[in-house]
């Protein structure tokens, strides 16, 4: 039954078996000689490789890859009504699908508890750092303004999804154009031939740790995930503030949730310095 | 349409004090009782600030559907769910996405305080049902379920406690209430199984810089540290008329 379920999927709590026990311990006399598996240090972050879309239908589109966990992230748009407890904000509502094709324990269906989990993940992450400046995106407030649709694709489910669904949205929504709407005096919308890119800040990164025994790990792969005795995610913005954290699974103590936004808020000067490049089209609007 | 909520003027007045009277490290008034219902295995009643919020237990039972069952350990299933009349606008009855990912988290800061292995095969059900809510209904229902738990004499490594913490400007604040919630800038509920000092549920949203954060994690524990005293103290209750008929009783009689 468990057998060629068992090293596949993000549904841990059922899949847990003899074979994750046996690579459990493989893996913990490996860290105890300061070693992962795939020969990685214990803060080191897998290789990220970003395909911004240069022609796209939507408003912006970004391909990832984090160590082969590949994700695709698409922002749309529209006008419409504001949501009545903020009049004067924008809209941005965020997805995050796990399509059948990344693993063989995602079903079709609607969203589950991971896939809800992940998209509010990321979203608060957005939104606590002010990454998208919804004032920007009002267009008459309180009456009228852009709606923003994250849809994350997840493609190929090679652990910590949730680092690379929002590297992937944050470049997608820095590289986005939507159409320029105005007003005529009757207050009907415009939409105009120009293009405004998303208003959007420095960049908000998510961080993923798990512990396996008494070592903490950043950005796990999938066998680690599985074999992981706790995960948090956590998002560090331009100041290195942390600005949303989730702890996933298991427990930590606080000495190690101290130590790790320590870790976060380092690696994530190592990573912006790789990432300048990519995200120029949003750097300058702001 | 008919309630829009209105954001007070200050959250923290000239004098230090909070919309509600409160100081930064004030808590809420909190009311604990267990055993509540008669169907259920074990059950709590928490009254926390305006929350009103009802735990039950069924369980260890038979696991349906039958395919769910582990066969080395206990299924541990939460239903986090707010009554439609908890809020001042209607909400639409059933789980959203919210409710969705608060039932997964509080199931995994429970199911750490639950010796699961001693269940191979059976469920162990959690309802967290929300009467009334007014900030901080996660931390209370677990609060709440833990009781419950014990109430069910479920095999338990200890009691989880949780409590929420909030930052208003720069500000860290124990025990956001609704305007706080609504307004403030940083939430972060946390639940910790005080006998290990082990932290089971950690969210955070909203900045807050690193001193900041060290204050709201240590405030964090010493709220549930408050807690867990409470908690002990409702479980040993309906026990305490018992104890002083036992120990005090009338030789006469």
């Amino acid at each position: 039954m468990l057998r060629g379920r068992l090293w596949e999927g993000i549904k841990l709590y059922e899949e847990e078996s003899i074979g994750s026990s046996l690579m459990k311990e493989y893996m913990l006399k490996e860290l105890k000689n300061g070693r992962r598996i795939d020969g990685r240090a214990f803060h080191e972050i897998r290789r990220v490789e970003i395909r911004p879309g240069s022609y796209t239908k939507s408003c912006g589109e970004a391909w990832l890859s984090l160590g082969g966990t590949k994700v695709l992230v698409g922002v749309s748009a529209d006008i419409g009504e504001p949501f009545p407890d903020t009049p004067e904000k924008g809209v941005m509502v965020s997805n995050v699908e796990l399509l059948p094709l990344a693993s063989p324990s995602f079903e079709p269906g609607p969203p589950d508890e991971n896939s809800i989990e992940l998209a509010r993940i990321v979203d608060r992450a957005l939104r606590s750092s002010k990454y998208v400046d919804l004032d920007r995106l009002a267009i008459a407030p309180g009456k009228l303004v852009y709606l923003l649709f994250l849809d994350m694709y997840v493609l190929d489910h090679k652990g910590n999804l949730a680092d690379a669904l929002t590297l992937a949205t944050v470049v997608a929504l820095a590289r986005s154009k939507i159409p320029k709407v105005s007003l005529s005096s009757d207050g009907t919308p415009i939409v105009m031939d120009e293009q405004i890119p998303v208003p959007v800040s420095d960049p908000v990164i998510n961080f993923t740790f798990v512990r396996i025994g008494d070592y903490i790990l950043l950005d796990p792969s999938l066998e680690e995930e599985i074999a992981s005795d706790a995960m948090i995610t956590m998002a560090i913005d331009g100041q290195g503030r942390v600005c949303s954290i989730q702890l996933r699974r298991g427990f930590f103590r606080d000495v190690e949730i101290k130590k790790m936004y320590e870790i976060a808020r380092e690696k994530r000067k190592e990573l912006m310095s790789s990432l300048e490049g990519v995200l120029k089209v949003g750097q300058e609007t702001t | 349409m008919l309630y829009v909520e209105k954001k007070p003027e200050k959250l923290i007045d000239e004098n230090g004090l909070r919309t509600d009277g409160r100081r930064p490290r004030e808590m809420r008034p909190i009311k604990m009782e267990v055993g509540v219902l008669d169907r259920a295995d074990g059950s709590a009643l928490v009254e926390w600030g305006g929350n009103r919020i009802l735990a039950a237990i069924f369980g260890p039972r038979e696991v349906h559907p039958k395919h769910m069952a582990l066969p080395d350990r206990a299924l541990v299933r939460v239903r986090y769910n707010m009554a439609p009349f908890s809020t001042p606008e209607r909400r639409k009855p059933g789980p959203d996405r919210r409710s969705i990912e608060l039932s997964k988290v509080i199931r995994n800061a429970l199911e750490q305080a639950i010796f699961v292995e001693k269940y191979p095969g059976a469920a162990i059900d959690i309802f967290v049902e929300v009467l009334r809510s007014d900030a901080g209904t996660r931390v209370a229902g677990i609060t709440a379920a833990s009781l419950a738990l014990a109430e069910a004499g479920i095999a338990m490594k200890g009691l989880v406690a949780a409590c929420s913490i909030g930052k208003i400007g720069d500000v860290i604040v124990v025990d956001p209430g609704h305007d706080e919630d609504m307004w403030g800038d940083a939430d972060m509920p946390i639940a910790v199984m005080f006998e290990d000092r082990l932290i089971t549920l950690l969210q955070m949203d909203g900045p807050m810089d690193e001193s900041q954060f060290s204050e709201a994690l240590s405030l964090g524990m010493s709220c549930c540290e408050l807690i867990y005293e409470l908690q002990k103290e409702a479980l040993r209750r309906p026990f305490v008329f018992v104890e002083r008929k036992v120990v005090g009783g009338d030789q006469t009689v």
